[in-house]
């Protein structure tokens, strides 16, 4: 159980939430998750960690208000509680000194490409992020990529903030136009990481996905998060949750992602 | 002396085409005068056999005679001595092959029901309310972490705290008990049982942490700076799938998956409880061990139409207990033997439409002296299924040996331990359970947990 500290809608049905847990955040590295579970009822959901603060003993995280259980998550207050909070699970990222990394983060990815950004900087890398939602009130943390990293490149659907379109049609122009990064590295909703995947193996840029894939215990027991890398069952949880995106078998994962729709309704309907 | 009854007092339970529609317990146990009776069977031998069957070695002889006395009070106190679990073990443990097989009344007649009556003294107790802490023995100041609350953990720090060892448990999931809780259903061992023993030990002082991954939140070497001993009881690990086309589908899960989903997150009262599980109509179960038959049990109370299990041996080399087979077969799961699956098929939005298996036979025995299945040629068939469970086992937790470098393992990844002892390959660090083993039973992994206690209290006393 850890208490809730801070909790802040920072776009529609975007919430950022800082909890206690001082264990973790002196554990914590760039791109391990937790999974938390709001209430004994809800479900265990693994969420990134976005950013924390060893001295404080905080940990923060992002996420989006999607189902029964995050709704249940966005009701909790500061000051609540939340029921179970585990973590850092999951392998971090490889940070080293690359040369240019191209970063790409949409929905709770631009809370969770924010410590990799900050780690590849210190590391010495010229850090490119993307940034990219429907509109430009639905992006947030801005301040904070842009303190981390070279420059950070927008782009909206709606065209209200930068470039008019999805992250992959920027990073796909910016492909064509010359650029030559030495590693992208994504984070965000499966569609999305799946297009920055097909764009650039067109131009072979070597690209490291964070896959979120259905998670029951998240150590390693249920296999429930099992995807197929390179010809091999993998299990996100514990080899990942990060993987070369050209060796991702992509159509399974589509398919797995939305095994309970139906479920997902019902739950909605009653909540 | 009355004549013995050449067979156990019956046990009654509820009847299969109602239990089926619930997920309360199947059998409901002994009344007193049912196990007073069932007692009465007992020979008391002088030399008995029964306790050399038992992984924990409980004195049976004890506690039956109490039982026979109507003594139920110093019955418990007597079970309790050596075990911890008894509400647990007396519904779980394979008695048939452990104590009951040297049961000398066995011989001629049906041996006694020391199962039953385990659980019958341990249910006793709970329901009567009056359950006994012992008085908390010397302190030696010693500390030990014990990782993992399923029976293995369980067991060490119950043992190590009664010897007076300060005993912090580290439990990976929001709920302790392990595959008491996360795999072995309701029907077959219900929670709240679970919950009580384990409330037990933490009256007598043993401090338990969940949602605490050790590897990640503390690594091994991080507790060895804290704790004078680590006992790693990590369980089960990642599932074992057949590696044939198709698995991957929508509907197909693997047990470990399938009962977490259904035990531990509670989807079988979904949708108040949020975790999804889907219900088919047609299931079928792959394997044929007890899991395999908690699952294609838990896919009739799930309301499958037909829950169908495959196993590719016949029925007498099935691993699962006679009891759970017949518990199966009572609940209308249909068996389907001596049959693999090949490949799984799904439709277009890739879900789990029909299995295809390979009809097989029986050839020469294998290493574990079972006859080895061989597929019969061009005698393949389909059924329609939509969920899959794949339970054919699985390898140990592999999150400790990945974050521990200097820990031994054997190929399975499976920690290497001393059996005598529990040791490992590394200094102050003792194993035992699924972790060690690869997948077994709950008493196993007690036994375990037992003799690790034992070895853990001979390095820190006697510094062996």
């Amino acid at each position: 159980m850890v208490k809730i500290i801070e909790k802040t809608q920072i776009a529609p049905n975007i919430h950022s939430c800082t909890v206690i847990a001082p264990d973790i955040a002196k554990k914590a590295l760039p791109g391990q998750f937790v999974i938390l579970i709001p209430d004994e009822y809800c479900e265990r959901t693994p969420i990134t960690i976005a950013d924390w603060d060893v001295d404080k003993g905080t940990v923060t995280f992002i996420f989006l208000e999607i189902g029964a259980t995050t709704q249940r998550l966005a009701e909790l207050k500061t000051g609540d509680d939340i029921y179970s909070f585990t973590g850092p699970l999951g392998k971090p990222f490889e940070i080293d000194n690359y040369g240019t990394v191209g970063l790409v983060g949409g929905c709770y990815g631009i809370g969770g490409i924010y410590p990799v950004a900050k780690a590849l900087k210190e590391k010495g890398n010229k850090v490119i992020c993307y940034s990219e939602a429907r509109a430009k009130f639905l992006l947030y943390w801005n301040d904070k990529l842009e303190e981390v990293s070279d420059e950070v490149r927008y782009s909206t659907v709606d065209g209200s903030l930068g470039t008019k379109g999805h992250s992959f049609d920027l990073l796909e122009e910016n492909l064509k136009s010359g650029m030559k990064p030495d590693r992208i590295i994504a984070v965000g909703c499966t569609y999305m990481i799946y297009r920055v995947a097909e764009v650039t193996q067109a131009y072979g840029v070597k690209t490291i996905v964070s896959m979120n894939p259905v998670m029951i215990d998240g150590t390693g027991m249920c296999g429930a998060c099992r995807l197929e890398v390179g010809g091999e069952t993998k299990f996100a949880c514990v080899d990942g949750p990060h993987f070369d995106a050209h060796k991702i078998n992509w159509d399974i994962i589509q398919s797995r992602r939305k095994a309970y729709l139906e479920e997902e309704i019902i739950s909605n309907e009653r909540y | 002396m009355a004549k013995i009854s050449p067979k156990k007092t019956p046990m009654r339970e509820q009847p299969p085409k109602e239990r089926i529609k619930n997920y309360d317990e199947v059998p409901y146990g002994y009344s007193p005068a049912e196990a007073v009776l069932e007692a009465q069977r007992c020979l008391q031998c002088k030399k008995p056999m029964c306790i050399e069957g038992c992984p924990v070695e409980i004195d049976i002889p004890g506690f039956i005679g109490f039982i026979a006395q109507e003594d139920f009070k110093e019955g418990i106190k007597r079970l309790k001595e050596k075990n911890i679990l008894p509400a647990v073990c007396g519904r779980v443990c394979p008695q048939e092959e452990q104590c009951e097989i040297k049961c000398v009344v066995g011989k001629k007649n049906e041996p006694i029901a020391i199962g039953r009556l385990e659980r019958f003294l341990a249910d006793w107790e709970r329901i009567e309310g009056e359950i006994e802490i012992p008085p908390k023995p010397k302190q030696t100041g010693k500390k030990v972490a014990v990782v993992g609350a399923g029976p293995a953990g369980i067991t060490a720090a119950a043992d190590l705290a009664k010897l007076g060892h300060k005993i912090d448990i580290f439990e990976a999931l929001h709920q302790p008990g392990g595959v008491l809780v996360y795999g072995i259903p309701e029907f077959r061992l219900p929670k709240a049982i679970v919950f009580r023993e384990i409330d037990y030990l933490k009256e007598f002082g043993v401090n338990l942490y969940t949602d605490s991954v050790i590897g990640r939140i503390k690594s091994v070497d991080e507790l060895l700076g804290e704790y004078d001993a680590v006992f790693l009881g990590t369980g089960a690990g990642l599932p074992w799938f057949l590696n044939v086309p198709g698995e991957n589908l929508n509907g197909i899960y693997s047990a470990n998956e399938y009962l977490t989903r259904a035990n531990l997150m509670k989807a079988y009262l979904f949708p108040k409880y949020k975790t999804p599980i889907i219900k088919g109509k047609r299931v079928a179960t792959v394997g044929g061990g007890n899991v395999a038959m908690d699952c294609a049990r838990t896919a009739l109370r799930l309301g499958a139409e037909e829950s169908i299990l495959i196993y590719r041996r016949s029925r007498p080399e099935m691993p699962a207990r006679n009891e759970e087979i017949h518990h199966a077969e009572q609940e209308g799961v249909i068996f389907k033997l001596l049959s693999t699956p090949a490949a799984f098929h799904g439709n277009k939005n890739n879900w789990l439409r029909e299995v295809e298996c390979i009809s097989m036979k029986l050839g020469e025995p294998d290493d574990s002296g079972r006859r080895r299945p061989v597929p019969i040629e061009g005698e393949n068939f389909t059924m329609p299924v939509d969920v899959a469970v794949i339970a054919i086992g699985n390898n140990p937790n592999p999150l400790i040996p990945s974050t521990t470098p200097d820990i031994e393992v054997g190929k399975w990844g499976n920690i290497i331990t001393d059996p005598e002892t529990g040791k490992t390959s590394k200094k102050g660090v003792f194993a035992g359970g699924d972790v060690a083993t690869g997948a077994a039973t709950v008493i196993l992994a007690m036994g375990a947990g037992k003799v690790a206690a034992r070895g853990i209290h001979d390095y820190l006393i006697n510094e062996i």
